[in-house]
């Protein structure tokens, strides 16, 4: 696992690296419009069109043609669903509109995870502490091994097969995300706390599952077992999608991970820092990044995460000119070799020990001395 | 069953528990609007089917509102929602139309210079547009038991409610003395004109009377609103029941004039006011009080961040990375300016979604917390 340390930047190198990244991200909120509003209500009228194309045609599944254009269609509105409107239109990227169907804390997605616990899980415990260990839940969200720094135990002989688990009951691993299980496992929480949590997911997970696996097969009549197959098949497609997407976001080869001590107190410029090397971007067409979410634009998802994800495409030109200027690492590449090398960690992790040579690693990345000055991170002005 | 339109069975069927789980999570009225725009099962939604620009100024809409509009009392306002550069914004106006047209509503808009709703429905407004609505609002209606005698006043853009007043009653045959006391800048510059002479016209208990401010020599009273125009329209207002609305240097006048004579009880007055504008010159702190509505909490305001001021009035908001990344402290501002910590930038739009742990206060703020 090659982590060469990137450059050492300055304070005030920081400092400047933060306020140019402050300003595009002004600059395209008070550019926010008709664009944006037009671009996700255009989303959002493709998926339920593809949603209610996919389900009718599933519904006389027993033909063949059908079948396959159902389940297809179905895909990819969960995918559009979850991932360029779900995903995104949680993290108040919309917000602005100030209209209820794209609003933050009311929207629900077509998965067993309840929305509130999503925004818990992600919006805040991943987007706030991205690759520190101990705090960011996603690294191997309880049950991988994704870093040399999680000790190794025998248990993780199984990586790859919960991997593969993992991808095919996606949903279901993110709707348990937040419960963090393991931490009940070790004691340090209770199952009588998780009660209303646990509530809350049996009453999403159980209204997700009998659309999709009792009442549209249902309503096939003799056609059921062919309905049933169909939407299984799409939300196992849209798992093994998001697994893909979202592994590649921060466990790509040259991504970087930190520990609590050394992102302590960290300035905004480091907190930008932090996101640049924690995350990873993946090449592609318009339609792959759609597909993706854009969230194939990690970075600059993690550098602003609540700017309208279709501009990322737009932002990122500039954010990569901005980090080699400042000879800042930016991790790129096709989904083939990016989400090969995450396949690679999976299974070396599964061994004791890095897994890789047998030198001790340099710590990924270590920040300048903390300057003295103690402000919270965001108020700057 | 077979007395049921078709309509309605579908609405029922759309409106099903099955329609509900089939739908989950987004609901049915997502699926039905993106075909048909102003279904819904619970919202108001209404259909633009007529445009009609009588002023330099104004726009007038027939609207057509789905079956949740439950209708209105003559005077009363509704809120309009309506997107405009991506953003939707929502604003007050009266029905101009009779309470007794159930099926259509007639609104009419001042375009003001500086507003963002009005001007766009001027200019963009047209048959088939779909906005929001709420359900009618307001106290300043007329009573069930018609009193005897009205005198109806209104400035400018506040002719609405009360051109709906006098609609209602004609529909109805009132028989009852009216009269309609109208303050515009000029006869071309008032937006019901040619309907309010058909009406005049049309019944004789009806009286009409001008006051023009910029236009000497028209109109049957001179100038701005007087005692002496009472007299020249033959009113008593210790006899009629009087409704007033329009700007407040008029209101101001009428409200007066009827505390001489004792006579506030036989008075009512809806004032049009514009959403407030930025009253601050940029970075300082304004003074001003914290009032979270739903817990019923005050507090003084200070320059730090709401949510850091929420808290110390022992409020307990949801909240999370306190950098303004998660939004999961973002609640509903109801009035009052903000500032953004990060950038400086100063908002004042009423009912917005704000970052309390990035926003303080600038003068008095209203939250929905």
């Amino acid at each position: 696992m090659s982590t060469t340390s990137p450059p050492q930047l300055t304070p005030e190198q920081l400092d400047a690296f933060g306020r140019e990244l402050d300003a595009i991200r002004e600059r395209v909120i008070a550019d926010l419009g008709e664009r944006d509003a037009a671009y996700i209500r255009r989303i959002i009228k493709a998926q339920r069109g593809l949603e209610v194309g996919g389900r009718t045609l599933l519904e006389v599944g027993f033909l063949p043609p059908a079948w396959l254009a159902g389940t297809a269609a179905l895909s990819l509105s969960k995918i559009l669903d979850n991932m360029e409107i779900g995903h995104n239109v949680m993290h108040g990227q919309y917000d602005w509109m100030n209209d209820q169907a794209v609003n933050g804390q009311a929207f629900e997605w077509d998965s067993a995870c309840p929305s509130e616990q999503w925004r818990h899980s992600h919006n805040y415990m991943h987007h706030t502490h991205t690759n520190i260990l101990g705090k960011d839940r996603d690294i191997g969200y309880g049950v991988l091994r994704m870093s040399e720094d999680q000790r190794w135990h025998p248990y993780y002989l199984g990586n790859p097969l919960y991997a593969v688990l993992l991808a095919l009951f996606f949903q279901w691993g993110v709707a348990l995300h937040d419960l963090e299980v393991d931490r009940v496992a070790a004691g340090k929480s209770s199952w009588k706390d998780k009660a209303g949590m646990l509530q809350a997911i049996w009453k999403k997970g159980r209204r997700q599952a009998l659309k999709d696996y009792a009442l549209f097969p249902l309503l096939a009549g003799p056609g059921a077992p062919f309905t049933f197959a169909g939407n299984l098949t799409a939300n196992a497609v849209r798992n093994v999608w998001a697994f893909m997407i979202i592994f590649c976001g921060h466990f790509p080869e040259g991504t970087h991970e930190f520990t609590e001590e050394e992102t302590e107190g960290e300035t905004r410029g480091q907190w930008y820092v932090r996101q640049l090397l924690g995350s990873a971007n993946l090449t592609g067409s318009p339609l792959f990044h759609v597909m993706s979410g854009n969230l194939s634009h990690q970075i600059e998802h993690h550098l602003f995460p609540d700017l309208p994800a279709h501009r990322y495409a737009e932002l990122a030109v500039e954010v990569r000119a901005i980090c080699e200027r400042y000879g800042l690492p930016y991790n790129s590449g096709p989904l083939h070799k990016q989400f090969g090398s995450v396949v690679k960690k999976i299974v070396k992790l599964a061994l004791p020990g890095s897994g890789g040579g047998d030198e001790p690693q340099e710590p990924p990345v270590k920040f300048q001395p903390k300057a003295a000055r103690d402000e919270r991170v965001p108020v700057a002005a | 069953m077979f007395t049921q339109t078709p309509q309605r069975f579908a609405r029922r069927l759309l409106g099903s528990a099955l329609a509900d789980a089939l739908t989950t999570p987004h609901g049915i009225d997502r699926y039905v609007e993106l075909v048909r725009p102003a279904f819904s099962l619970h919202e108001v939604r209404a259909e633009v089917v007529a445009v009609r620009r009588a002023t330099a100024r104004s726009v007038t809409l027939a609207l057509r509102p789905n079956d949740n509009w439950e209708g209105f009392r003559a005077g009363q306002f509704v809120r309009l929602s309506t997107a405009v550069g991506g953003v939707r914004h929502t604003r007050c106006y009266s029905p101009a139309s009779s309470a007794h047209v159930g099926e259509l509503i007639e609104l009419t808009a001042h375009a003001q210079p500086d507003g963002v709703v009005s001007p766009f429905l001027r200019a963009s407004a047209r048959p088939g547009t779909v906005v929001s609505l709420s359900q009618a609002e307001g106290d300043f209606a007329l009573p069930d038991e018609r009193p005897d005698e009205l005198l109806l006043i209104s400035g400018g853009s506040g002719i609405t409610p009360v051109m709906s007043m006098l609609r209602t009653l004609c529909h109805e045959g009132y028989r009852g003395r009216v009269a309609f006391l109208h303050y515009a800048r000029d006869e071309h510059d008032v937006a019901y004109r040619r309907q309010l002479a058909e009406l005049a016209a049309g019944h004789a208990n009806v009286r009409l009377l001008y006051g023009y401010s910029r236009q000497s020599g028209a109109g049957e009273l001179h100038g701005r609103f007087e005692r002496a125009h009472l007299r020249a329209a033959e009113v008593d207002p210790a006899e009629a029941l009087t409704f007033a609305c329009g700007p407040t240097a008029l209101l101001d006048t009428v409200r007066e004039t009827w505390a001489d004579d004792g006579l506030e009880e036989r008075l009512h007055v809806e004032q049009f006011t514009a959403p407030a504008r930025a009253q601050v010159d940029g970075a300082g702190h304004v003074a001003g009080s914290l009032r979270f509505v739903r817990s019923g909490v005050e507090a003084a305001g200070t320059a730090a961040p709401l949510l850091e001021q929420a808290e110390a009035a022992g409020l307990t908001p949801q909240s999370g990375c306190r950098m303004g990344i998660c939004h999961t402290c973002t609640c509903r501002k109801l009035e009052g300016a903000v500032r953004d910590v990060r950038t400086g930038e100063i908002s004042t739009a009423p009912d917005e979604l704000i970052q309390i742990c990035v926003n303080a206060p600038v003068g008095d703020v209203t939250l929905d917390i």
